[in-house]
Parts: C-alpha cells; sequence; structure tokens
C-alpha cells in the first residue's frame, strides 16, 4: 500500500468524527491507550526476542565464538544458547522462584519481591490510566509521587498517634497531597485550556524542589542535626505491616493496590461518575452536549488519578523504604506507570497483570545483573521496546500478519 | 473505462456487508446505487477502492481482472473517490491537498507546488469550480470543500469516478451545480457510481440505477420510475413520502425568545436580535442556507453557546445563562446536526448512549451506580420501538450505519419528558423508510403538545413537518409565514428577500 494518507485511513476510521483542532492528537492517544489485547502481548514477546539479540550482541562469550561462526557453528550457538538461556533464567529465578534455593521460603522469597514492586506500579498504573479514560495524559506520576511521600512522611514522623490512627492518617495525607497536586493541573485544563501534558511535566519540577525545599529544612521534614535533604525514618506505628512475617519484604501496600484495582475497576464499569470520565474521554464533544460538566470532569478525574499515583508513593515511603523520606523516593515508578497503564490498556485489570510483569522485571533485573553480569539496563531497553510496539500498533500487526482492525 | 465487479462479498465477522454483489458501469454512464442505511453500499465502494479487501470476487476494468492492495493501486489503475466523509487536510491548502499522495517534485526532492497550482486552475476552469489553490482547505465552506475532493479526484485522470453521498452536507443549489459538473464528466466518457439518500437527485442524473438491500442486489429501477417505487424497492415496502399529519391543535405560548444576539469568541454576531415564538403543539420550521445562523441558534437554545444575549423563556422561565444540565433538565431535547460529533459516543455500546443525557440520577443511576438492569431493558425496548437494525444493545454505535445512528439519538431525546424539543437536521444522511419514521416521531412529539423546532437545510423537509415557518439569513429572520408558503417565495427568502405582505 503507497502511502497516501488522505486516501487511505485505517478502514475503521470510515465513518469517524472529523472533530476539529484537537481532534488529531485525539485520535491517536486513544489508538495508543486503547489497542486490543493481543497487540499487547505480541509487544511484550517482540520485545524480549529484541532484548535476546541485545543480550547476545553483549555478551563476550557469543561475540567471540562468532568470530569463527562459519568454522565452528556449534560453539555460536551453544554460546548463543547459554547466554540466552543464562539470563533470562536469572530472571525467572530473580522474579518468580528461585530453583537453587535450599528450601521453599527462601525459593518463593522472589515472587514476595515481585508483589512488592508491583504494589506501587499498579497503583500508579491505575492513576495515568484512570486520566488516560478521560482523554489526559497525566506525566505527572513523579511529582504527584514526591509530594505523596513528602505529606504521607510528615504525618509518620510527626503525629504522635497510636497506630490505628497514624497510619490511616499518613496513608490519606499522601493521597490527599498528590489528589490536590494532580488536581491542580485539571484545574488548569478546565479553566485555562492549559494543556496537562506540559502542566503536569513543569509540575514535576516545582514538586521536587519543593520537597528538596522541606528535606533541607530543619523546621519541616530534615532529619534534626543533619545537613543532607533526608528525614527521619518513620515511626514504627506509621510502617505499613509485613504481610507475609518479617522474613519477606512484601508489605500491606500491595494488599492497598489491590484494593484500588477492584474500586477503579467498579468506579469505571460500573459508576456513573466512571461512566462521565469515559463518555469525555471517547467524545467531549458530545459529553458537552449532553450536559456533562466536562471541565469538572477533568478536575474529578484528575483528583482520583492523583490519589492513586499518590497511593504509590505512599507505598513507597511506609512500605519499602521507610528509613526515611528523600528527593528519589519515586524510583522511576511515576514514569514507569505510563507504561504499564499503555500495557494494561487502561484499563484495571490489565493494569494489575502489567504492574506485575513490571515488578518482576524490577524483581528479576537485578538478580540478571549479580548473577549472569547482564547490564541491567537491558530490562529497561526491553521496556522502552514494549512502549514503542504498543504505540505502534501496526508494526506489531504486520509482523505478525494480524488482520486489520477492519475485520474486528 | 468499463468497470465490473463480479460476485463481491465482504464479511465483517458474522455480518455479511455486500453478498455476491455484481454490478456493471459503462464508459458515459452514471450508475446511481440505492439502498437503506447499512446496505452496504459505502463497503461495496471500498472493496472497488482497495479500502477493503473482499473476500470473494472480482474486480474488472474493461474486462481485465485487477487487483487493489490500496487506494494507491486503485488510483494508479483510474479510480477516483469522492468519500461520504471528506478526507482533506485542514491546514494544507488546496493544492497541497490536490497533489497529496503523488507529489511532483524537482530535483532535489523539493515538492513542485507550482505544477499542482497549475493543475487546480486548469481543472477548475474546465468545470467552472472558481477554485483558489492557495487557499486553506479549512477556511472553505463545506460546498468548496467538496469540489477540492472532486478536483483531486480528477487530477489523477480518473476514468471511474465514484461519490459517496457528496450531498448530504450541501445546499440545494451546491448540490444542483454538482450534477451539472457530473453530466459533464459523464458526457466526456466517465463511468460514475453516484450513491445518494435524496431520490430526487436520483431521477434528474441516473442513467441507471441499481437497487441494493441487506447486502444484494435486489433489482434495477429505471430512472423513470416514481419516488415511490424507488422507495419501495429499497425498504421492501410501500413507503409514506409525505407526512401524514393534522392540523395542529395548538395552546399557549411555549417557548419564547426575543432579541436573541450570538457572537463567538472574536465577537462576530452569528445571530442578530431573533424573535419568535413557538406554542405548544406546534413545529417551527427553520430554512435557510446553511451558515445563516440556525447552528448557533440551536445551540444557543439548549445553553450551548458562551456569548449570549436576550432572552429565552420557555413556559415563563429564563433559560439564558443556565447551564446545559440545567436546560436540558427543565425538558429541553436536543437532537444536535451532528449525531457523530455531538450526539454519540462512537466506542460507547447503544445502551450506553441512551442513557448519555441522563448519567446523574434516576431512572439510570441510584446512589452513583449505574442500574444496569434498568438501562438495559430501556434499551431493549428503544431498540424494538425505534427499530434500530443492530446485533444488540451492546453494539458499540460507531458499528452501525448512519440512519440507525440517528434513530439512537432520536430515540434517546424523545424518551424523555419534554417540555420543547429542538432537532437540527433529523435527518440528514437516513433513508427514506428512517426519514418516514423519524418524522413521524417529531408529529407525534407535536401532538402531545409539545413545541418543536425543526432546522434543516431540506426544504422538503421544511415544508412537510412545519406548522409555520421561519427562515433565517446572515443570522437575521427574513420572516416567519405560513406552512402553504410557496417554495419560490421561501427560496426568495432565503437569499434574504422580503415579499411583500410578509411581516418579520
Ligand atoms: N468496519 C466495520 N466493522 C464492522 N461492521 C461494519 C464496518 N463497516 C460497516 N459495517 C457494517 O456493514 C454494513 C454496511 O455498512 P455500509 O457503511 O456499507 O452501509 P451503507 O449502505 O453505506 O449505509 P449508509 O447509507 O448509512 O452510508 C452495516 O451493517 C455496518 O454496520
Ligand atoms: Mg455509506
Amino acid at each position: 500500500m503507497t502511502l497516501t494518507p488522505q486516501a487511505s485511513p485505517a478502514p475503521e476510521q470510515e465513518e469517524a468524527p472529523r472533530t476539529p483542532a484537537d481532534g488529531q492528537w485525539h485520535h491517536v492517544m486513544r489508538t495508543v491507550t486503547s489497542g486490543n489485547a493481543l497487540v499487547g502481548v505480541l509487544a511484550v514477546v517482540l520485545a524480549v526476542l529484541v532484548g535476546s539479540i541485545l543480550i547476545l550482541a553483549t555478551d563476550a562469550q557469543v561475540r567471540e565464538t562468532a568470530g569463527f561462526l562459519t568454522a565452528r557453528p556449534g560453539d555460536f550457538l551453544a554460546a548463543s544458547r547459554d547466554a540466552i538461556g543464562g539470563a533470562y533464567g536469572a530472571l525467572f529465578r530473580g522474579s518468580i522462584y528461585n530453583t537453587r534455593a535450599a528450601d521453599f521460603q527462601t525459593g518463593i522469597r522472589p515472587l514476595t519481591e515481585t508483589l512488592k514492586f508491583a504494589g506501587p506500579l499498579i497503583a500508579a498504573g491505575l492513576g495515568v490510566g484512570l486520566a488516560f479514560r478521560t482523554g489526559m495524559f497525566n506525566i505527572g506520576g513523579r511529582g504527584q509521587m514526591l509530594l505523596a511521600g513528602g505529606a504521607a512522611g510528615w504525618v509518620g514522623i510527626n503525629l504522635d498517634a497510636p497506630r490505628l490512627v497514624q497510619l490511616p492518617v499518613a496513608v490519606l495525607a499522601g493521597m490527599l497531597a498528590a489528589a490536590l497536586w494532580a488536581g491542580l493541573a485539571g484545574v488548569l485544563k478546565a479553566r485555562t485550556g492549559a494543556h496537562e501534558v506540559i502542566v503536569t511535566i513543569m509540575l514535576n519540577y516545582v514538586a521536587f524542589y519543593l520537597l528538596f525545599y522541606a528535606l533541607s529544612s530543619q523546621s519541616i521534614l530534615q532529619a534534626p542535626g543533619t545537613v543532607n535533604p533526608k528525614s527521619l525514618p518513620m515511626d514504627q506505628n506509621a510502617v505499613l505491616p509485613k504481610v507475609l512475617g518479617d522474613r519477606f519484604n512484601l508489605h500491606a501496600g500491595f494488599l492497598l493496590a489491590l484494593v484500588a484495582v477492584a474500586a477503579v475497576w467498579w468506579l469505571l464499569n460500573r459508576s456513573a461518575l466512571g461512566y462521565r470520565f469515559r463518555a469525555v474521554g471517547e467524545n467531549p464533544h458530545a459529553a458537552r452536549t449532553a450536559g456533562i460538566d466536562v471541565g469538572r470532569t477533568y478536575v474529578v478525574a484528575m483528583l482520583i488519578a492523583g490519589g492513586l499515583v499518590g497511593l504509590a508513593g505512599v507505598n513507597q515511603v511506609l512500605g519499602t523504604v521507610p528509613s526515611g523520606v528523600s528527593t528519589d523516593l519515586d524510583a522511576g515508578i511515576g514514569f514507569d506507570a505510563i507504561t504499564v497503564a499503555l500495557l494494561g490498556r487502561s484499563n484495571p485489570l490489565g493494569i494489575l497483570g502489567a504492574g506485575l510483569l513490571f515488578g518482576a522485571f524490577k524483581a528479576g533485573g537485578f538478580a540478571m545483573q549479580a548473577s549472569e553480569g547482564i547490564p541491567v539496563d537491558i530490562v529497561l531497553v526491553i521496556q522502552s521496546l514494549i512502549v514503542l510496539f504498543i504505540a505502534a500498533p501496526p508494526l506489531v500487526r504486520a509482523l505478525f500478519r494480524l488482520p486489520t482492525q477492519e475485520a474486528k | 473505462m468499463q468497470l465490473a465487479l463480479r460476485d463481491i462479498t465482504k464479511r465483517f465477522g458474522a455480518l455479511v456487508a455486500n453478498d455476491h454483489i455484481s454490478l456493471t458501469v459503462e464508459p458515459g454512464e452514471i450508475h446511481c446505487l440505492l439502498g437503506e442505511n447499512g446496505a452496504g453500499k459505502s463497503t461495496l465502494m471500498n472493496v472497488l477502492y482497495g479500502l477493503y479487501q473482499a473476500d470473494e470476487g472480482q474486480i474488472l476494468l474493461d474486462g481485465e481482472p485487477r487487483h487493489f492492495s490500496g487506494p494507491g493501486d486503485a488510483m494508479a489503475a483510474g479510480i477516483g473517490m469522492v468519500h461520504q466523509h471528506f478526507m482533506l487536510i485542514p491546514v494544507f491548502t488546496v493544492a497541497e491537498n490536490v497533489m497529496l499522495g503523488h507529489e511532483a517534485t524537482r530535483l532535489g526532492g523539493t515538492l513542485d507546488l507550482d505544477a499542482a497550482r497549475a493543475r487546480v486552475r486548469e481543472i477548475s476552469d474546465r468545470f467552472g469550480f472558481h477554485l483558489d489553490p492557495d487557499a486553506r482547505v479549512e477556511d472553505l465552506p463545506v460546498g468548496v470543500q467538496q469540489r477540492v475532493e472532486i478536483v483531486k479526484a480528477l487530477s489523477r485522470d480518473a476514468e471511474v469516478l465514484v461519490f459517496d453521498e457528496p450531498t448530504a452536507v450541501l445546499t440545494p443549489q451546491e448540490t444542483d451545480e454538482l450534477m451539472a459538473i457530473m453530466r459533464q464528466l459523464r458526457d466526456a466518457g466517465t463511468a460514475i457510481v453516484f450513491i445518494t439518500h435524496k431520490l430526487r437527485e436520483v431521477r434528474e442524473v441516473a442513467d441507471r440505477i441499481t437497487v441494493i438491500r441487506l447486502g444484494k442486489v435486489v433489482g434495477e429501477a429505471e430512472p423513470t420510475a416514481s419516488n415511490a417505487e424507488l422507495a419501495a424497492l429499497m425498504v421492501g415496502r410501500a413507503v409514506e413520502l409525505t407526512v401524514a399529519k393534522q392540523p395542529a391543535r395548538t395552546g399557549d405560548d411555549a417557548l419564547v425568545v426575543s432579541g436573541l444576539t450570538v457572537t463567538d469568541a472574536g465577537g462576530q454576531v452569528h445571530l442578530d436580535d431573533v424573535d419568535f415564538t413557538i406554542r405548544a403543539g406546534e413545529v417551527l420550521a427553520v430554512a435557510g442556507v446553511q451558515g445563516n445562523g440556525q447552528t448557533e441558534l440551536t445551540e444557543a437554545l439548549v445553553g450551548l453557546q458562551q456569548h449570549v444575549r436576550g432572552s429565552i423563556r420557555l413556559d415563563g422561565h429564563e433559560l439564558v445563562g443556565r447551564s446545559v444540565r440545567d436546560v436540558l433538565d427543565s425538558g429541553v431535547g436536543f437532537i444536535p446536526e451532528d449525531r457523530q460529533i455531538d450526539g454519540l459516543v462512537g466506542a460507547f455500546s447503544i445502551a450506553e448512549n441512551l442513557m448519555l443525557d441522563r448519567s446523574t440520577d434516576a431512572p439510570f443511576v441510584r446512589r452513583g451506580a449505574v442500574q444496569r438492569d434498568a438501562l438495559e431493558a430501556f434499551a431493549r425496548d428503544r431498540l424494538t420501538e425505534y427499530d434500530v437494525r443492530a446485533p444488540g444493545i451492546h453494539t458499540p454505535v460507531a458499528n452501525l450505519s448512519g440512519g440507525n445512528q440517528q434513530k439512537v439519538v432520536v430515540a434517546r431525546e424523545l424518551s424523555r419528558d419534554l417540555r420543547l424539543l429542538v432537532a437540527a437536521q433529523p435527518t440528514r444522511g437516513v433513508d427514506v423508510g428512517s426519514i418516514e419514521f423519524i418524522h413521524k416521531q417529531l408529529i407525534a412529539t407535536r401532538d402531545a403538545g409539545i413545541p418543536v423546532l425543526v432546522v434543516s437545510t431540506e426544504l422538503d423537509e421544511v415544508v412537510a413537518l412545519a406548522d409555520r415557518i421561519m427562515v433565517l439569513y446572515r443570522g437575521r429572520v427574513v420572516g416567519i409565514v405560513p406552512a402553504d408558503t410557496p417554495r419560490d417565495v421561501l427560496g426568495l427568502m432565503m437569499t434574504g428577500e422580503r415579499p411583500s405582505g410578509v411581516s418579520a
């Protein structure tokens, strides 16, 4: 097919609305955020395949044997097999079950690590996905997490109260801070038309410096008598309890993420509010004509999205790293969440699955580096490739010779 | 060039959109395709144009079997298509749009825009189009955009030209001009396929007529056939082409609009000091060439316009300044002029679309939760009552044909407790059978004592539905006249002249 964009639209667009101005961007976003499940799975498969090639290319043994490939192809193949088998074997042992462990308790530990890493990814992924469904791109995950961490940390250090009070208050304070921060982007979009992509990116910087300031001020968060931008550790009463006893790091943050999955599922699929979110996300013109206050819907959606991302920040500060608030508490989750939401097609159950997968990458990536000497960056490359392939469904379709959407 | 389609079959999953369709179009012939909404006309043309691949069957050009894997192939083979929905790039100029896809380049890869400009001039001169090659497409009225589409198709020396519902958005004058162009092309030997729902146009230009129903060819008709015969062939039953209605039994003044002025953000006036009244149980139809303030009028009535002065009183309550939500809640039903942009959420199911303007409380929402049982029961009833042709209530409306989409909008708006109905272009792109149905519903609404405002660019529709007719020109009311006003008087009024004896 020749490239004649005006005359060869994707067939399913035939009766698609000719929306004014921002319609183009809107359409692209919808295509990217709502591709079908098969494309997501295949994107992962493709990314892993390309990852394998990179593993081969970086493996010394493979490179050496490639030098006399024609003379002794067997050596090359064996080396390749070892490299790839070793890499993905290590990934498995690091993320699901360590087959070399002495007892079951040690063996299953990687799986609990995967779940621990998955918790905040799922929560933040829900926040990004919910915004997607309402037609907004929330790139502000980092800033929202930082403020959530700061607020939850402050309560976790300073509120002197029994566990039953301090922990919930800390969790809610974190979620609230992030909600308001994201809500700000919503208000700016609704009131002034400022694009949320720009606003949320900028708010990331503002949040970073706000937290940095708080962590550098003795009167706010900085640990007394120190000069580093770091707070005191959390009060024992504010730390999320371990779920499987002290041998495992898995804490209640993962359970909160599961609750959030159920809540967002209900919100999107069963509630009137979620119905309006989706209506605005799919066709803001029709929503407005039907009397839905589009601006208000943006604000409410961003508040809730921020709260969910905030839960990820809370997860870090009160669960995974309770040793004190710092400006790197987000650990890249705010951005990984975008990938998780894309891979999960902005649908709560999909996000749960994608979050688990990315949690496994995180847990396994370290093991891969430790045992096989494969740079942990390979995992990053695989994650990035997943985004690339998801953003280009026609490419995936062509590679796998899937029928175009015409026939769906 | 002779075009022959042999036994074309195209399936979408379980649905057979084209079922062994055969069709021959001779050079120098205008061949009309008639059929209900969803009969499979656009699908057949998209197969011809390489946008869809046929599951079975052959395309023959001058007897040679051809295979098109994309529109590029089809264009290269001499097939041109003017789509049901324009495929122009709004920010490009006319010349840029016309050359898109076969850009001529000079040495070094720079675009040869001059050649494209010259081509545009040459073709528009030949047909008397008066197109400025350097005008940006988004600044042009739809009728002119349509011409750009045609020039684009012609610029590649198309010998087979497909027009898929080109007149749905045109004014009567523009339609007449387009038909003159089609005759000119035919006389020059082009084979033309013409799809339309307007029987008048069919009888005016068609040399041959093929009727498609449910994906199958059901027969040919003579261009001399009457409207009623054509309609019956299309729908498979006799259709009442004129609305049977009793004289209106009007009550008190229900909607009183006075001094209504609408401006846009730039301060330009779209509606200027408009006064009118609609009584309970009366249809006021608004006539006028599109772009004379009709859109702004209907939008102002439901609160969608930002800069409104004057007063709109419904049963004594002021509507100006209220939110859309408030206006709808006070009993205003609104059928927007563009169902796909303003009326429906394409990705939503039929059921979900039926609650679009009732998403806050009873009967479909209770304590924040969507009442799915109530919604589904309601949707099933409406599907039967309005004869929406769809696999089920969970089908996304984007997969419905135009007429069925329109029925969903009409069903939604008419099943609320109304005190006013505002219907803009209620039958645009809709087949004769569905037009009959929608007209009956509008009249039934009137007879229930509800004031109805209908806006239509179709004079036939205006005359058929109206108890009184209001003509708008450049945002002003030219006059409000009885429904039996002669058409030539109405036509005159639509150009802004006020015949003697007519008061504003
Ligand atoms: N991409 C698609 N996927 C699934 N079904 C489709 C698709 N395109 C069309 N259909 C279905 O195929 C049938 C034929 O549609 P088509 O658009 O060809 O009708 P049409 O005759 O052009 O109608 P109209 O007069 O409303 O334009 C309809 O039932 C429609 O719902
Ligand atoms: Mg069609």
